[in-house]
């Protein structure tokens, strides 16, 4: 259905190519996976299904890209669209209609379906996609999920043969997610679409995959090959894979099912091991939210929220999207005012304080790092931070070379990879030491390498005394970092406890290894390998806040 | 056959019935007049607007009105003639040299030349608020359908532009929050001077996102030749302008004119023409909207509107101006009154918006 035959990709003023001499077949009807870490050509291999790569980013292809037997060569985008629907990185940039079966019929317009035709398919995708209760709604006024439902439905709706995909739950709490991947499961199964989908949360959907292509860190470097095959070796694995090898199973299964009905056995060798309690210091309280409200015109975004934040401590701000996650971030760096309760950093208000003021109090790492960044360089911008902060000349670039050792001076922050982008955003938000530092979502976008880095440099934060909340939908980060995980739900605090508990015992919520090994309670595979490794009776490695 | 439930009112029909008034406004500075249309339009746009973006453009026009009230006041009592008649305070008066005459600075100020002032002000308040009513009753994607397929692609280029206006107002909005983060100045001409090249480059990027989901989408493919199309197009656009050129000749002069009308009937050849010699592609559409009798009524009740007040300014042209020698209040034009009265049908006969729909439903189950 879609094949690769020697393709090279290299794009305009750079100086090596991003994919070379790429070739690789994917089957009809079947669901495919891209995996790689950031930066090694997900998103390009996908454009260049369509011909995006090299009709609308320039550069040069050599070699053939076929799709359904038509050369990209030969045929332009709008030429292939009744071929293949694409859905890119960032569904909001996409929409052209404003109401949502104006969106769904449009690329059918285009083609120059009939009425009736047209009629039944949306109809049919309404169905499928589950947006039949959303259809005259105004795109503005979805959720993040609903969104990105409505952009696949966009690409579906004039069905094409093979469906391609760059990170669609990537902006997504767990449950939208899994709605969206089985409606794509779906339509593998009913109408015998081959999708291509390119993503970094494996967890998520490795189970729905039956070929995955593993794109390596030398741009030569594609293997494909079925599942199990892959990841019997591949660096990058999701947890089940990860504990499959810690506790020695072959074949190494891939979803939670499969691992469940070979858990019993590394059950009972963990309950050998004792896992103590020990309870870390719990620091001063750094920040205080008292019965706080909030509401975007008539809609209540926070509703009486009290909390207090405290020195030492990893939170984990979890909840669906559109929960209030990121209003109540907003409160506490102070770029809102309380219109009902009270925030206080240390005992001030961070609305009232002056931009100079606030960022010593409490610093905030946004959910798209680079809106942080405007300098034309790494060197640049680190000295624009030492300015803006009036700290001494040097702490920034300090702070970022403790973060990630050797970025580049000359390097523009657009061409980092996103791990060093978040990594320089949050260099420049530490650098004047606010007590509190707040990040939104911060591993989108981020391969298990760069993920795992984050982890280890947040837990050093809290070491350090700050107090770090984490407003993420990434349950395998939270297992990996939070000491206490605050669940919002309309606006209100459902759950504040601490995250083991929180974690194991909640659906939505819980780990790959958490559900895995449930009733017992382990979080993570690092937990697990070694408690397997330590002789029985010694302490296992992570501490737990006791609360 | 019967109307869907899920159809809307045309377009077009709402910007007639808006038009209609903007017209009925334009032809009276009677303050009880102006008055009724404004509430007229308020109370149709109240019951009859979706939730979608644009449908908040009411109230942007309607405080782009106040503005526009404000300053046509400010500059008549600042710079204006000095109008005859009851004066109500006077400004310190700036002697200004002999090639300025007829600019004056200060000077008495005259309760005839602040009211006059504040009607024709009104007057231009009310128009504005009839397109705003335009724009929040009629969504600008189902309007740009509506355009001859020769003009398709000016459509599609005005469709994303309107798009974009709300983005722009969110990147900025970004901007100023990130620009906090770091510490920096987020008021003041410091702080604005940062936000243009961030916003510009945001809205860059977005745009070639939107063009590369089009194209994706199929965006483009046509049969005709480009030759054809641009000749299809230029016909179309020139017979647009002919038509508007004319119809604005016609109305002002408030007479027929033969010039008027010849240029009236060419460019409406010409639409004609490049309508019928565009190839429509391969565009279909879905959901086409149709005229139905709804369209006819709301468009037959601002007419109604919009003839009562020309009726009655042809009967009485005093009775629809605001009385200044000596200053009175404004004569009730019953006929008039009644007729702009008729321009609320459109709140029964149009089809509730989905919104509203969906509200009503839960109300009832």
């Amino acid at each position: 259905m879609i094949s690769f035959d020697r393709v090279t990709v290299t794009y305009p003023d750079a100086p090596a190519p991003v994919l070379d001499n790429v070739s690789l077949t994917i089957e009809e009807g079947h669901f495919a996976l891209v995996m790689g870490a950031t930066g090694a050509g997900k998103s390009t291999l996908l454009r260049c299904v369509n011909g995006l790569v090299p009709h609308f980013s320039g550069g040069r292809l050599n070699g053939t890209v076929s799709v359904d037997g038509r050369s990209t060569e030969r045929y332009r985008p709008r030429e292939l669209a009744d071929a293949v629907g694409y859905v890119g990185q960032d569904a909001d940039a996409t929409f052209v209609a404003d109401t949502v079966e104006d969106e769904l019929a449009y690329a059918m317009e285009n083609l120059g379906v009939d009425a009736a035709t047209m009629r039944r398919r949306v109809e049919d995708v309404l169905d499928t996609l589950n947006l039949h209760p959303l259809r005259q709604r105004a795109i503005t006024t979805l959720s993040g999920g609903q969104r990105q439902r409505v952009a696949i439905g966009a690409a579906f709706t004039a069905s094409p043969r093979a469906l391609v995909l760059d990170e669609p739950t990537s902006s997504l709490d767990p449950v939208s997610a899994e709605e969206v991947l089985a409606s794509l499961a779906r339509l593998v199964h009913d109408q015998g679409t081959t999708i291509l989908v390119a993503e970094h949360r494996l967890e998520r959907i490795v189970q729905f995959a039956d070929v995955v292509v593993a794109l390596g860190a030398a741009p030569g470097e594609v293997r494909s090959g079925v599942p199990a095959e892959i990841f019997a070796t591949s660096d990058l694995a999701p947890p089940v894979v990860r504990l499959a090898r810690v506790a020695g199973w072959s074949p190494v299964p891939l979803s939670v099912r499969d691992a469940r009905r070979l858990a019993p056995e590394l059950r009972r060798r963990l309950e050998a091991v004792r896992r103590p309690v020990v309870a870390a210091p719990r620091g001063d309280r750094v920040a205080k939210v008292k019965a706080l409200s909030a509401s975007y015109g008539p809609i209540p975004a926070l509703a009486e929220v009290s909390l207090d934040l405290h020195q030492g401590e990893v939170v984990a701000l979890m909840g669906r999207n559109g929960s209030g996650k990121s209003t109540l971030l907003n409160h506490l760096v102070g770029l809102r005012q309380a219109q009902r309760g009270s925030v206080e950093v240390l005992g001030r208000a961070p609305a009232t304080l002056s931009a100079p003021e606030a960022i010593r109090l409490v610093g905030l790492v946004p959910q798209d790092p680079g809106a942080l960044l405007c300098a034309e360089t790494v060197a640049a911008e680190c000295r624009d931070g030492d300015r803006d902060g009036g700290l001494a000349e040097g702490t920034t670039r300090a702070v970022l070379e403790s973060l990630v050792r050797g970025l580049p001076d000359s390097a523009h922050p657009k061409d980092l990879s996103e791990g060093q982008r978040l990594a320089l955003a949050l260099a420049l938000v530490l650098a004047p030491e606010p007590p509190l530092l707040l990040l939104d979502e911060p591993t989108r976008g981020l391969d298990y390498g760069a993920k795992e880095r984050l982890s280890l440099q947040l837990r050093q934060l809290a070491a350090r005394g700050h107090c770090v909340v984490v407003a993420t939908h990434d349950v395998e980060l939270v297992a990996e970092v939070a000491d206490r995980v605050v669940v919002l739900a309309d606006g209100e605090v459902i759950t504040d406890g601490p995250s083991r508990s929180v974690v194991c015992h909640s659906a939505g919520l819980a780990s790959q290894v958490a559900r895995i090994l449930a009733p017992a309670e382990w979080l993570t595979v690092e937990e697990v390998a070694s408690a397997l490794a330590a002789p029985a009776s010694e302490p296992a490695p992570r501490n737990e806040t006791a609360r | 056959m019967l109307r869907s439930r899920l159809q809307p009112l045309h377009p077009i029909a709402w910007w007639c019935w808006a038009g209609t008034l903007a017209v009925a406004a334009s032809r009276t500075t009677n303050l009880l007049l102006l008055g009724l249309i404004l509430a007229v339009v308020a109370w149709v746009v109240s019951t009859r607007r979706g939730n979608s973006p644009w449908a908040r453009s009411f109230g942007a026009l309607l405080r782009l009105g106040l503005f526009v009230i404000a300053i046509r006041v400010a500059v008549q009592v600042l710079f204006g003639d000095r109008v005859p008649g009851d004066t109500w305070f006077t400004l310190p008066s700036v002697p200004l040299p002999h090639w300025a005459a007829g600019v004056t600075i200060g000077g008495p100020v005259t309760a005839q030349a602040a009211i006059g002032a504040f009607c024709q002000g009104l007057q231009i308040a009310v128009i504005l608020a009839c397109f705003g009513a335009a724009n929040s009753l009629a969504s600008s994607f189902r309007l740009l359908r509506c355009v001859p397929a020769g003009l398709y692609e000016v459509a599609v280029a005005v469709t994303v532009a309107i798009s974009f206006t709300p983005q722009v107002v969110l990147s900025i909005a970004r901007v100023r929050d990130a620009r906090r983060l770091r510490g920096r100045a987020t008021t003041g001409l410091r702080g604005w001077r940062g936000l243009a090249v961030p916003v510009l480059d945001g809205a860059l990027e977005r745009s070639v996102a939107l063009a590369a989901s089009m194209d994706a989408r199929g965006f483009g493919r046509r049969s005709s030749s480009p030759k054809r199309r641009r000749l299809t197009a230029a016909a179309t656009l020139a017979g647009l302008v002919g038509l508007g050129v004319g119809l604005f000749e016609v109305l002002d002069s408030g007479s027929a004119s033969g010039i008027g009308l010849a240029v009236i009937l060419l460019g409406g050849a010409l639409v004609i023409g490049g309508m019928a010699g565009a190839s429509r592609g391969p565009r279909s559409r879905y959901r086409p909207d149709r005229w139905r009798a709804a369209e006819w009524l709301v468009v037959a009740s601002g007419l109604v509107a919009a003839g009562a007040v020309v009726a009655a300014g042809g009967s009485d042209p005093s009775s629809l101006t605001q009385p200044l020698y000596p200053l009175g209040l404004p004569a009730v034009p019953l006929a008039a009154l009644a007729g702009i009265l008729i321009a609320t049908l459109p709140s029964a006969v149009a089809p509730a918006p989905a919104p509203v729909r969906a509200q009503l439903q839960e109300a009832a189950a």
